[in-house]
């Protein structure tokens, strides 16, 4: 696979977007971190990282027009990755605020319910089983663990939308994706030597 | 299920890693960027770097080791050490840092806990809190600062509680009796706190040995277990720390 094609990185100015970019560099990948629409279209792919909250990433990204900008990015057919609150924007909607999301995939955000020695957020590390074969895990064991910070999960209406599950008290999808969309709850870019693999399996996604 | 962490702390000291015992007699072990990249292969699931250079002028150095933790390990890791105002919290997370450590200057500036929560996420902000036994407060444990050096009014049960109030996503619960002696962790407050509060209680100060581990992230009921002397001495790997915890029946990551 080639690795000389642009990897955009969408900076909607929250979250930490420093370790996506050096983690791209470890894999030989360049990239443009951007928050106009203008400039991350011409890239090759589309990673959506961050930590944050679902009403004021969405508020920043519908002002921008980079709402708009992603569904059609989508709709191009070109690989997006969406990362924690990037993966949980990807559906139509949030419990933790009032407003639409993207709706690429249908399907809602609830709060993880927690319980004795269950705390919420859900942080550290906790293994994401694959429900099948999938690309993205080719060549990562299945007790590989992703690290984990949210306290919101994702839930897709139908079971096809789900890649991997993890268990906090509930079984959740903590992998998800639709066509040319991958989104994962947990930090790749801060998984160790897995989720860089995961990561590399993105980025040569055909 | 949720996995029980191993963090190894590295107290660097002008760009090198140094330990000492209950913050004396310090002695130097090497480079904290190439000792990081040992302990990440050997599959550690955070790091802390503890900043405890003096000097004001030298604390560039600590950024400088920070962006080259960041280029070379892909795990998250925590400063701490003089992080004082917002500016610094945001030079060490723009250098690639996931988390800062707060403790000296949380508890003289409790503010700061909060507008580091609301500018970086509370995720960001790790509450560092050193403790010390003494029955005359509440909770049987009493607050120091400036290293534990100075004691304060805060009662560690009740400071602990305040920060979570506040925005802190985390407490890493150093023992000041503890730490350094290599006989145990403080169990009585970890529990105590670790059962109070709901984000994740690091345990520090005292690991000697895996078993230690095992007794503070089980009837501790720790999330996450620091360590130093166990794995800088040569004395233990992360490997084998994690391997004795697997078999003791702690669900741990295993690489």
């Amino acid at each position: 696979m080639a690795k000389n094609h642009t990897i955009g990185i969408v900076d909607y100015g929250a979250g930490n977007l420093k370790s996506v970019e050096l983690a791209l560099a470890h894999l030989g990948y360049s990239w443009l971190t951007s928050g106009e629409a203008s400039k991350l279209a011409s890239c090759d792919k589309l990673i959506i990282p961050g930590d944050g909250h679902a009403g004021s990433t969405m508020e920043v990204l519908n002002k921008s027009g980079l709402s708009d900008f992603i569904k059609s990015y989508y709709q191009s057919g070109r690989w997006i990755l969406g990362i924690c609150i990037g993966c949980q924007i990807v559906l139509d909607g949030s419990d933790e605020a009032e407003v639409a999301c993207l709706g690429l995939i249908p399907g809602r955000c609830h709060k993880l319910p927690g319980g004795p020695g269950l705390k919420v957020p859900h942080m550290g590390w906790n293994v994401c089983v694959p429900k099948n074969e999938h690309f993205a895990f080719k060549g990562v064991p299945k007790e590989a663990s992703f690290y984990f910070v949210h306290s919101y999960y994702t839930k897709p209406v139908s079971s096809d939308d789900v890649i991997g599950i993890s268990d906090h008290g509930i079984d959740f999808a903590s992998a998800i994706g639709r066509d040319n969309l991958l989104a994962f709850q947990f930090h790749p870019e801060k998984s160790g030597p897995w989720g860089l693999k995961l990561l590399d399996n993105f980025l040569g996604a055909q | 299920m949720l996995e029980k962490r191993i963090v190894v702390c590295l107290d660097v000291k002008e760009g090198k890693t140094t330990k000492g015992v209950r913050f004396k007699d310090n002695i130097e072990l090497g480079d904290p960027v190439v000792m990081a990249k040992n302990y990440y292969d050997q599959g550690v699931d955070e790091l802390v770097f503890y900043d405890i250079t003096a000097s004001a002028e030298k604390r560039g150095i600590m950024i400088d080791v920070v962006r080259r933790v960041a280029e070379q390990i892909f795990i998250p890791f925590c400063v701490g050490g003089g992080i004082a105002t917002l500016q610094d919290i945001r030079a060490v997370i723009m250098a690639g840092a996931e988390k800062v450590s707060l403790n000296t200057q949380a508890v003289k500036n409790p503010q700061l806990i909060s507008e580091g929560a609301w500018a970086f996420g509370s995720q960001a902000i790790v509450l560092g809190m050193d403790a010390i036994k003494d029955p005359s407060f509440p909770s049987g444990y009493r607050v120091v600062v400036n290293g534990g050096r100075t004691p304060t009014e805060l009662d560690a049960l009740a400071w602990a509680l305040e920060a979570q109030r506040l925005g802190a996503g985390e407490i890493v619960l150093n023992s000041i009796d503890a730490d350094g002696t290599r006989e145990g962790y403080e169990l009585t407050i970890t529990r105590r706190i670790s059962e109070a509060v709901n984000i994740p209680v690091v345990a520090s100060g005292g690991a000697g040995q895996p078993s230690h581990l095992e007794e503070v992230l089980s009837t501790g009921k720790a999330d996450a277990a620091l360590i130093a002397s166990m794995v800088h001495f040569g004395d233990y790997t992360i490997a084998s720390i994690k391997k004795d915890l697997h078999r003791a029946g702690v669900n741990v990551r295993m690489i």
